[in-house]
């Protein structure tokens, strides 16, 4: 039986001890025409050989692909120190920390996790991690909703160059609480948001704004006055960012006069893999006045009864196990695994090694970029400074080049037709630290044979 | 306490070997001076042995169900086989991007899928949908489609959500996310729902009620055949919380119970590992009504290849929860553990889950400790009150869960379900055996002896433990989040 250690002496023991002569016995409290005999539908057991052999056929099919997609999730090298101890039994299999005499070891690894989050981001502090950027930004907006008192609205303001995909997930888990989004359409021609702009669009009251930073097609935006701007219409500022950016451009903490008040995202690129979306790490980090208002999970340093300099889960009548339906939020279990992985990783870059994967990130794609337009009929589509992601337009629709691409091994970036209409020509490519420069002279000579191949058939 | 990674920092430490080539060193930043960082972040500059006996160190002082009986109520905190890690963490899967293309994914894919039937014939729904990546973001699915559906109806007067008063506090937390008013009804003394006061509470503002059964108080629902019909005649539906499916697992189905929807925690009843609060996976199951809202994507299977459900095509869906698919991952050690069991070993884990839970609990009560449903069959759970304790000598439920951590055990589930005073509320799960079963028993009988003789043994108690007791008002008073370098 896996996993079940009884022996036939055991059951016997243990049947007698209860009173009972046989284990159904112990389901008839229950209505006997609920009761099924047997479960249709699922195959026979395998043991450990068999299902790792048919799992490791199934990988191999997933193989081999130079990857040039970002967009939300990034393939950085991840040190193999990092797995081996956040892979450790004790992190592993561990629950939340709730008795913290006997897990004071995953409180204080918290404690550091935020401690260098709330650094990076410079904000005063963090949570202990949420489930995804996506989800992150979604509690953010209804935490700013809830933070600011100067406005009873419930509109937030979103441009449409925060991930697309983040938008969707937006709007299916705040729309409920009548949350109003007013999506800001970006300048065709820069690929971003200006306050000129949206301070045409936007005429009521709102409580928020999101800034993305970069945004989506990897742009950098005007993000202080942005900051300003939402500062001065009563509305809180949340910036969301890859924190891996952070180790090289402006933490929002310090965007415009007074600095965003809340700042999410995915925290993915720190040791994390991509395995096919998840699981990743959502993080929230905001300035003091917002913190009773933040969701999840807070580790804070204390001390025992000896004095002695501890820590534990604090501020925990914000949370649903306390508050129920008067909670911040309905998050219980969160992405604490992904947070070891995370702070080990941190510390084993340090801020010269972050800085040096962030800026190899950057000079790489734009290496590309250079490389790939000098192909005939390929430019860069918006013109302004990118950061570690770009959008390449093609001659012809990206979508055929990717699957022709495909052929060779590469997935050459992400279709962006797919969600911008009238954008199907356009290619939004990532390199990171990861890839030599012979993986990018090979992506552009199969973007050359790519483009001649469906130029002929065409 | 260890000293923190901050402070074993120097200025100008690194680990080398981690540092990316200085590619195009030449080639300087092209950006503009005001986007860019001119602090430094406090990151620790340590070498790559320091962060490694750290870490490996802080690990140690650590309570896990590797290392400890971790007899937690309503976490089921059973084993997690190790073959789940290493076949989730083979290279195909690891380095899959998320937006890779169909073709470049059909292992993956496959497993997704296969996981969706299994999860369809042990749960008795007619659909699946793996991306909530927790319980609780399960429950916000399965509320949001309840919402979705009676929208669709244009049956907009239901704006209350019933949930019983003994539920996890996710259940209200999540209907109050999904913006609905939450209307609480009691439990008998039996641990039944009052079906008197739930006949009181329906009505045309009725959306759903929240049930876990078996409940949070370790006792089956036996009528909730007429629970369902009440509520489905008011116009409500009902939905399910998988919290406590390990005691029923292979023997009911929620379906079969007139459920209509549900979520499945597959880091409680699937095996996958805890991670010390995270990451966990919450897929939902519905019946044939809900099917057109369940969240995207999902997998479905046209001839030999598998391909993404989006809401594309499933318009009516309430949408996706994630930017990708949820805790992929997960989802894939989850697979791997439900192949391992098979259909035999799944009706095996409710009848030793709950044959260990009930010889503990015939045990405590010869052993003279007052089991708060006596008359009941206990499930997969049970629940001692240590009131008469608390009572005579002054030490609490939560004086019982510190000492036993100086034996070596994690402690049960303490002042949960609110409902019973000094509670604590004990799971065994079917991995353990009959030998920590006992030495568990053992050791409550002698931690009610020490607190009969020597009170402030138990009422100090960790002794043994890096710390003693800590203070959790300071904590929430001085609040210190983040650490500070002296200067």
């Amino acid at each position: 039986m896996p996993f079940i250690p009884h022996t036939e002496k055991d059951v016997h023991a243990m049947l007698e001890s209860i009173g009972i002569r046989s284990i159904n016995e112990l389901f008839d409290e229950i209505p006997p025409e609920l009761l099924i005999d047997q479960l249709p539908a699922i195959p026979k057991a395998l043991n450990e050989m068999q299902i790792a052999r048919l799992m490791k056929d199934r990988a191999k099919q997933d193989e081999n692909t130079l990857c040039f997609i970002g967009a939300g999730a990034y393939e950085h090298h991840i040190p193999a120190a990092v797995w081996d101890i956040a892979g450790r039994v004790e992190y592993m299999t561990a629950y939340t920390p709730y008795q913290p005499e006997a897990s004071q070891g995953e409180l204080q690894l918290l404690y550091e996790y935020q401690t260098m989050m709330a650094s990076l981001t410079g904000m005063d502090a963090s949570n202990a991690s949420l489930y995804d950027g996506a989800s992150a930004v979604a509690e953010a907006i209804l935490m700013a909703i809830r933070s600011n008192r100067q406005c009873q609205s419930k509109r937030v303001v979103i441009p449409t160059t925060l991930n697309p995909l983040y938008r969707k997930a937006i709007q299916a888990i705040v729309s409920k609480q009548s949350v109003e989004l007013i999506e800001i359409p970006f300048d065709e021609k820069t690929g971003r948001i200006t306050v000129e702009a949206i301070d045409k669009i936007v005429n009521q009251e709102f409580a928020a704004l999101v800034i993305p930073q970069p945004n989506f097609f990897g742009l950098l935006g005007d993000v202080d006055a942005l900051t300003d701007w939402a500062h001065q219409r009563q509305a809180l500022a949340i910036a969301v960012v890859n924190p891996m950016t952070l180790a090289l451009l402006k933490e929002p903490g310090l965007w415009g006069e007074k600095g965003a008040d809340i700042a999410c995202g995915e925290a993915q690129p720190f040791g994390i893999p991509l395995s096919s979306g998840g699981p990743y790490l959502g993080f929230l980090c905001c300035k003091n006045e917002y913190i009773r208002q933040m969701p999840g999970r807070i580790v804070g340093q204390t001390t025992d009864a000896d004095g002695k300099i501890g820590y534990i889960l604090t501020l925990q009548a914000r949370e649903q196990h306390i508050r129920r339906s008067k909670a911040t939020s309905n998050i219980c279990s969160n992405q604490g695994l992904m947070a070891v992985a995370a702070t080990i990783y941190l510390s084993l870059l340090g801020p010269k090694g972050l800085k040096r994967v962030a800026a190899a990130s950057h000079q790489k794609t734009m290496l590309l970029a250079e490389k790939a337009t000098k192909l005939k009929g390929v430019e860069v589509l918006f013109h302004g400074h990118y950061f570690h992601e770009i959008v390449l337009q093609l001659p012809q629709p990206a979508e055929p080049i990717i699957q022709e691409m495909a052929c060779y091994q590469i997935a050459p970036g992400l279709a962006l037709g797919e969600f911008y209409p009238g954008m199907d020509n356009a290619l939004l490519v990532c390199c990171t630290e990861t890839k030599t420069e012979e993986d990018i002279n090979k992506y552009i000579e199969c973007l050359k044979q790519a483009l001649k191949n469906k130029a002929i058939k065409k | 306490m260890s000293e923190l990674i901050f402070e074993q920092s120097q200025p100008n430490r690194s680990a080398p070997t981690q540092m990316p080539v200085d590619f195009l060193s030449d080639r300087a930043i092209d950006l503009p001076e005001s986007s860019l960082r001119t602090t430094k972040p406090l990151l620790p500059e340590v070498s790559e042995l320091q962060v490694v006996r750290h870490y490996t160190n802080l690990s140690k002082q650590l309570f896990s169900v590797d290392t400890h009986f971790y007899p937690l109520g309503s976490c089921t905190m059973k084993y997690n086989p190790h073959i789940m890690h290493q076949l989730a963490s083979l290279p195909g899967f690891l380095n899959r991007h998320p937006l890779s293309s169909e073709e470049h994914g059909q292992g993956f894919l496959a497993c997704l899928f296969e996981l969706q039937e299994i999860l369809k014939a042990v749960t008795g729904m007619a659909g699946v949908s793996l991306t909530p990546m927790a319980g609780a973001q399960g429950e916000f699915a399965g509320i949001s489609m309840i919402r979705q559906y009676h929208q669709s109806r244009h049956d907009d007067g239901r704006t209350e959500i019933i949930v019983p008063d003994a539920a996890h506090g996710t259940n209200p937390a999540s209907a109050s996310m999904c913006g609905y008013t939450i209307k609480e009804i009691p439990t008998l003394e039996s641990g039944d729902l009052d079906l008197d006061a739930l006949k009181k509470a329906v009505g045309p503002q009725t959306a759903g009620i929240m049930l876990t059964n078996p409940s949070t108080l370790g006792v089956f629902e036996r009528r909730i055949k007429e629970v369902a019909e009440i509520v489905h005649n008011a116009g409500g539906l009902l939905y399910y919380d998988g919290a406590n499916l390990n005691a029923i697992l292979g023997k009911v189905r929620p379906g079969d119970m007139n459920f209509d929807v549900m979520h499945i925690n597959l880091h409680k009843t699937f095996g996958t590992p805890h991670g010390g609060g995270g990451p966990g996976a919450g897929p939902v199951a519905v019946n044939k009504r809900l099917l057109p809202f369940l969240p995207v994507p999902y997998v479905e299977k046209v001839d030999e290849d598998y391909r993404w459900v989006t809401d594309k095509t499933a318009t009516q869906s309430i949408g996706q929860l994630s930017a990708f698919m949820g805790n992929a991952g997960i989802l894939l050690r989850a697979y791997v553990y439900t192949r391992l069991l098979g259909a035999e070993g799944m009706t095996r884990v409710a009848e030793f889950a709950c044959l260990n839970s009930n010889y503990m609990k015939k045990r405590f009560e010869q052993l003279g400790f007052k089991i708060d449903l006596p008359e009941r069959r206990a499930s997969h759970e049970f629940i001692i009150s240590m009131k008469d304790q608390a009572d005579a000598y002054h030490v609490t439920a939560m004086d019982y869960a510190k000492r036993l951590l100086d034996y070596g055990y994690h402690a049960p589930t303490v002042y949960f379900p609110l409902i019973v005073p000094e509670c604590m509320l004990i799971e065994p799960t079917e991995t353990e055996t009959k030998e920590t079963l006992d030495e568990f028993i053992d050791t409550m009988a002698k931690i009610k002896q020490e607190a009969m003789t020597n009170p402030e043994l138990v009422q100090k108690a960790p002794h043994t433990t890096s710390l003693k007791r800590l203070d959790a008002v300071k904590a929430a008073r001085e609040l210190n989040l983040v650490y500070t370098p002296v200067v």
